[in-house]
């Protein structure tokens, strides 16, 4: 059931903030694994780099980019209400933070094609 | 939270921001119309501001992520005590490791 206090900017900022960051996350150490095949060979790298091609994988990575842009717009949030005393209007704040993070994720996938 | 995990938390969230906007600026300037692995070994082999970047970098995620992950824990799947805060110290080393690992593999590649 989904409470009123659910549908707040804060709530869904939080949310959102707290998802993206276990998807970031759980997807950190696979990152740096596949980083890590670069200390076999320039090729071996080149071959990881190959799967990315793939389109299930770029729209992956996409989500992956969004997420850690999503996670450091509302982590600045949460920095400027705790330390900077910003009085903050969540609607306003908190879609933009989601529309920021967007444009990155969408400018990641358009310049890679 | 402990004040010490809180501090350790948000000091890092601090370092990450910027750290963040630059990997986010740099890979989206990087993969302009594709990317392989001798265009990305060629901006990092031997660069020692890429080195030192990136080992801060994951050094301050090593820290933020599991102190997140156990809030995260405690909240969603009750799980206290110290078997959480030994998972969470096994999660930071094997961050730590893993990452490490990556920023020498591309700078010594």
């Amino acid at each position: 059931m989904i409470r009123t206090s659910h549908l707040k900017p804060g709530f869904l900022a939080a949310m959102l903030h707290r998802l993206s960051g276990i998807a970031l996350a759980i997807f950190l150490p696979m990152h740096f694994i596949a980083l890590g095949t670069a200390l076999g060979s320039a090729d071996s790298f080149q071959s990881f780099l190959g799967v990315t091609h793939n389109a299930f994988v770029r729209i992956a990575e996409w989500g992956l980019v969004t997420a850690l842009g999503m996670h450091m717009a509302l982590g600045v949030r949460v920095l400027a209400i705790e330390f900077f005393a910003v009085r903050e209007r969540s609607a306003i704040v908190v879609s933009g933070c989601v529309a920021c993070s967007l444009t990155v994720g969408l400018l990641f996938l358009l310049n890679g094609t | 939270m402990t004040p010490v995990l809180y501090l350790a938390q948000r000091g890092t969230a601090f370092v990450l921001a910027f750290a963040v906007t630059i990997h986010l600026v740099t890979i989206i300037y990087a993969i302009r119309g594709g990317l392989t692995a001798g265009e990305i070994l060629a901006r990092t082999h031997g660069n020692r501001w890429f080195l030192g970047f990136y080992l801060v970098f994951v050094i301050a995620a090593a820290i933020h992520a599991p102190i997140g992950l156990r809030s995260v824990l405690r909240e969603w799947a009750k799980w206290r005590g110290r078997s959480l805060d030994l998972a969470m110290l096994a999660v930071s080393a094997l961050l730590l490791v893993l990452g490490v690992r990556a920023a020498f593999a591309v700078y010594l590649a």
